[in-house]
């Protein structure tokens, strides 16, 4: 796979996406007084025809990270990088044919439609910066082959406007529209948690088959079940920092970080109970409440009370493909060749 | 409180079936046919109406022409505009030179002078004609004029945010807290307003901030929605995204804002002729009533030569505003009574 | 206490006709139980639990009764349910945290609310303070504006505020959606600390999330356009569901372990009936992979085991 910069040289290593080390600082307050880390030095690196969970909380930064993946929001620090190019060199030309690799689809698919025009204008539009010169008969062929391979029947959601679809079409129009344009990334911000629950299954679904074919997908979402049945590899975000990522079975197997535990003991699962998986992980009920300490200063999260990893936390590899974050104290204490060299 | 009866069970009026609406198609047949796709996350269940089908334009239209308030508004200043198109050829007398009129007569004296004269013999109606013609003018000039202004800086603005918002911010701030009239005083003092074209133009000069402020924050608003990302991610440029996005989905608001600036021009213009300071020369319904006013007219019951004008203006602003409010029912289907 | 909800109908007035929004709705409810309110959006969850306690505006009362410890409750009249509401049953909501008041301190909002209840509310702050401690909220909060307040303590805060005056039932619409895993589970948690306490004797819990009614409900019951489908304890609806719509609906929802690579899940094909114009007989019958002739008549909502109500005809 080589890579196409604005030079034409392209490296082809690094696999399809590559993030080593961003991070984005927001200036808020008038005249940008205060400074507010979103993310705070994530690498990570997604290859082709390979799933990536990404799951944390709200304000985890997961979607600033997606943004930024998708040039919708400018990176403050470190290097985002896809098939060897980095991407904030991109301008107009290759930008644009930046888009026609990497395509988002976002949450909520009603705020994604303009509501005064028809939802399949969203192809309309692909087509006039995209295949300006393409023929009538040629580009409604594209379109049929598109909606097809999204198992969506072209007579009832073509000539429609957005109110008039639901929820669960509206979404695979998005990805069919992403499709058009032949890409190989897409990041797929929370698509799923507005669908009900008949119509989730046969959108992740739809991921997984696309990824048979060689898409390479970023999944963000905070529902750790649907990370787990669709994705290879799994990021744990929290307050913009990575605290456990490697292979999505390792990371659920065996949570080490006491966040990942914490999370996977709140899930509500469906066949065991909270009481069951809480001992299973060996997830003291302290951490997972505390209501005294609660009550002596209204805290913002439940999860607050669990201490933030602090600024020179260390990723360490406690088993190939899966690395926590620690202290560096208790990095220390493990193996010295354990310690992967990824510092925070 | 009165206590409600129970209703009698049974008791399923349906409101406002129409026996030719569609039917919803799902099939009776048993066992699994394709059912009609319909919404199911919204709630509650979406109902199918008359306009389910039709496009937004012809919703909009199917609502506006059944709106008494927009029908009312509308008759009365086309109707105005009608008079200030025909009425110049309607008109015997000329406004300004005297051929030979009698002075200060009743209205309607030997079946001429259908609004009778001024002291100085001079056709009112003629007058009346000129100065309806010369309101549209200034309010579509001046109204254009501001209402161009303030849509090129509330979306700049609120497309745009961080430094140019401020930017703009502060130019729309501090014309906003400028007296308005006082300037326009001022102005007038010391440059002479040569027609009513200029008093337009400098009327549009000062009088957009409010439309620039109100469009802002619906720009903003709207350019966090999704489909403004979207747009970024299909490689529309940021131009293209602001007329093509969003600007169709503030366009009832660009509407009623431009009516409100045109009766609010007029309205302005009224005021500085009637002050003295309008263009000299022109005959405009402002300087109608100030020459009503310094010839002494309600003193003398000559109501002739202040009713019309004053009459004219408010009958037009009026109607404008009028119009407005039918439009934000039309445009807003909240508001629309069911 | 107990509710016992007879053949309930309540129906949406629109343009173009009614919407039979819940049509024919019976169950009951026990002392103390926490029963789980599902279905997909569209169902008629929402309309069940909002008809019940404040049926107003669009919603037309069309027939039915709502008994409530022995007494009947007027719920085709607004102003008489002011009554009951707050005292004998109280609700939480959908939205509810983003429904305070911006401009408004906690503590002054909870004063004004139990005053226009007819209740000293000198009275009631200690008692308010007490319970925002037990929920880990600190006092405090009572001088704050929501726009201080996160999520999680919103949700909090209202919960108490709606169950002060200890009503008997309490319906809780879609309180954990909006909220991050860990404080759901918080949230969750805190409704059955209130049953424990006695802040409410029953409750009645809306949502779409059905792993979290296995976590804290009694029974569930699933809705499913309109008319109700299963009801039955909580490990029997998601380890033996009789009706095939709760069937399909339970085995289509992943969760941790599987993945899609060990086991496919499928969805539901199709979509539910428009109910402004309902389809004969049962109304899952279009995509029901079971459907037979006798679908086309409507099945009754029977006990098919011991405390398990059903409506399918392969069942009965």
């Amino acid at each position: 796979m080589s890579g196409y910069g604005s030079d034409g040289q392209g490296t082809g290593e690094g696999g399809l996406l590559k993030i080593d080390r961003v991070s984005k600082v927001y200036s808020t307050g008038t005249f940008g007084g205060k400074l507010l880390t979103a993310v705070r030095d994530v690498s990570f690196e997604v290859k082709p025809g390979e799933v990536m969970s990404v799951i944390g909380e709200s304000g985890s930064g997961k979607s600033t990270i997606g943004r930024m993946i998708l040039r919708l929001s400018p990176i403050t620090k470190g290097v985002i990088s896809f098939n060897g190019t980095d991407i904030s060199t991109l301008k107009r030309r290759a930008l644009k044919r930046y888009r026609r690799e990497v395509q988002g689809v976002f949450q909520d698919p009603f705020s994604s439609y303009n509501p005064i025009f028809k939802a399949d204008r969203v192809f309309a539009m692909i087509k006039n910066e995209f295949f300006p010169g393409m023929s009538g008969p040629e580009w409604r062929n594209k379109i049929g082959l598109v909606l097809e391979a999204v198992t969506l029947d072209p007579t009832q959601v073509l000539h429609k406007y957005p109110h008039q679809l639901s929820g669960g079409q509206l979404q695979r129009l998005l990805i069919a529209r992403a499709l058009l344009l032949d890409i190989q990334f897409l990041v797929a911000d929370e698509i799923i948690s507005m669908l009900d629950a008949s119509t989730r299954i046969d959108v992740l679904n739809l991921l997984a088959d696309l990824k048979g074919r060689g898409l390479g997908i970023m999944f963000i979402t905070h529902d750790l079940s649907l990370g787990n049945y669709i994705s290879e590899k799994t990021v744990i975000l929290r307050r913009g920092m990575i605290v456990e990522m490697g292979a999505t079975e390792k990371v659920f197997g065996s949570p080490t970080h006491p966040y990942t535990k914490m999370l996977l003991a709140s899930v509500p699962q469906i066949h065991r109970k909270w009481e069951e998986v809480a001992e299973e992980l060996k997830v003291p009920d302290a951490v997972l409440i505390d209501r005294e300490a609660a009550a002596k200063g209204a805290y913002e999260t439940v999860s607050e009370i669990l201490a933030p990893d602090a600024d020179d936390s260390v990723l360490v590899e406690t088993e190939p493909d899966h690395l926590v974050r620690f202290s560096p104290e208790e990095a220390r204490e493990m193996e010295p060749s354990a310690v992967a060299g990824k510092s925070a | 409180m009165k206590k409600r009866a129970k209703p009698a069970a049974g008791e399923v009026a349906a409101i406002g079936t129409d026996a030719a609406l569609p039917k919803s198609s799902v099939s009776t047949e048993p066992v699994v046919t394709p059912v009609e796709e319909t919404p199911p996350e919204k709630k509650p269940v979406k109902a199918v109406s008359k306009t389910a089908n039709m496009g937004a334009l012809r919703e909009m239209l199917y609502f506006a022409f059944r709106n008494r308030k927009l029908v009312i508004g509308l008759c009365l200043v086309l109707f105005f505009l009608l008079v200030a198109i025909i009425g110049p050829y309607l008109a015997l007398h000329d406004p300004i030179y005297n051929i030979d009129g009698p002075s200060a007569h009743a209205p309607m004296l030997h079946g001429r002078y259908w609004l009778g004269t001024t002291p100085e013999g001079l056709d009112v109606f003629a007058q009346f004609v000129t100065g309806l013609k010369l309101a549209f003018v200034v309010g579509l000039i001046g109204g254009g004029l501001a209402a161009v202004i303030g849509t090129v800086v509330g979306f700049t603005a609120g497309y745009n945010g961080g430094i140019v918002d401020e930017v703009l911010n502060m130019l729309t701030n501090v014309i906003l807290c400028m007296p308005v009239f006082v300037v326009l005083i001022v102005i007038a003092a010391f440059v002479h307003i040569k027609g009513p074209v200029p008093e337009a133009l400098i009327i549009g000069m000062v009088t957009w901030p409010w439309a620039a402020r109100a469009l802002r924050s619906q720009t903003f608003s709207l350019s966090s929605r999704e489909f403004v990302s979207l747009a970024r991610l299909s490689g529309e440029n940021s131009w293209k995204i602001i007329f093509k996005e969003i600007a169709p989905n503030v366009s009832s608001y660009l509407f009623m804002m431009f009516i409100l600036l045109f009766g609010g021009a007029i309205l302005t213009a009224t005021t500085l002729d009637f002050i003295g300071l309008g263009p000299a020369g022109s005959i405009t319904f402002g300087q109608m009533m100030l020459n009503a006013f310094n010839d002494s007219a309600l003193l003398l019951g000559y109501w002739w030569w202040f009713i019309p004008p004053g009459l004219a203006v408010m009958l037009l602003v009026g109607g404008a505003y009028f119009m407005n409010v039918g439009l934000d029912e039309v445009f807003n289907p909240r508001l629309r009574e069911m | 206490m107990s509710l016992q909800i007879e053949n309930l109908r309540v129906y949406y007035r629109t343009l173009a006709g009614d919407v039979q929004a819940l049509d024919g709705a019976t169950f009951d409810i026990a002392d103390g139980e926490i029963m789980g309110l599902a279905g997909e959006s569209g169902c008629g969850k929402s309309t069940l639990g909002n008809g019940i306690i404040s049926l107003s505006g669009r919603m037309k009362y069309v027939e039915g009764s709502v008994t409530l410890d022995s007494t009947e409750l007027p719920i085709w009249d607004f102003g008489e349910m002011n009554r009951h509401r707050f005292k004998d049953l109280s609700i939480i909501p959908q939205y509810a945290m983003s429904a305070l008041n911006p401009t408004r301190k906690i503590g002054k909002m909870v004063g004004q609310l139990l005053d226009s209840r007819g209740v000293r509310h000198k009275e009631y702050i200690p008692e308010l303070k007490r319970r925002f401690e037990l929920v880990g909220l600190s006092e405090d909060v009572l001088g704050m504006y929501p726009l201080e307040l996160s999520g999680g303590m919103k949700q909090r805060a209202v919960m108490v505020i709606s169950t002060l005056l200890n009503p008997s039932l309490l319906i809780a619409d879609e309180i954990t959606s909006a909220l991050d895993v860990s404080t759901q589970k918080a949230v969750a948690e805190m409704l059955i600390e209130f049953r424990e306490r006695g802040f409410v004797k029953s409750m009645i819990v809306i949502t779409h999330d059905i792993s979290i009614l296995y976590q804290v409900a009694d029974t569930i019951l699933v809705m499913y356009a309109g008319k109700l489908a299963e009801k039955a304890s909580a490990e029997t609806i998601i380890n033996s569901p009789r009706h095939p719509y709760t069937r399909l609906l339970i085995s289509s929802l992943p969760e941790v372990g599987v993945t899609y690579a060990g086991k496919r899940l499928t969805g539901i094909a199709g979509t539910p009936p428009a109910l402004l114009n309902p389809p004969e007989g049962c109304r899952f019958r279009d995509r029901c992979p079971f459907a037979y002739e006798k679908c086309l008549e409507e099945p009754p909502f029977i006990e098919v085991d011991p405390g398990h109500y059903t409506a399918c005809w392969k069942e009965i």
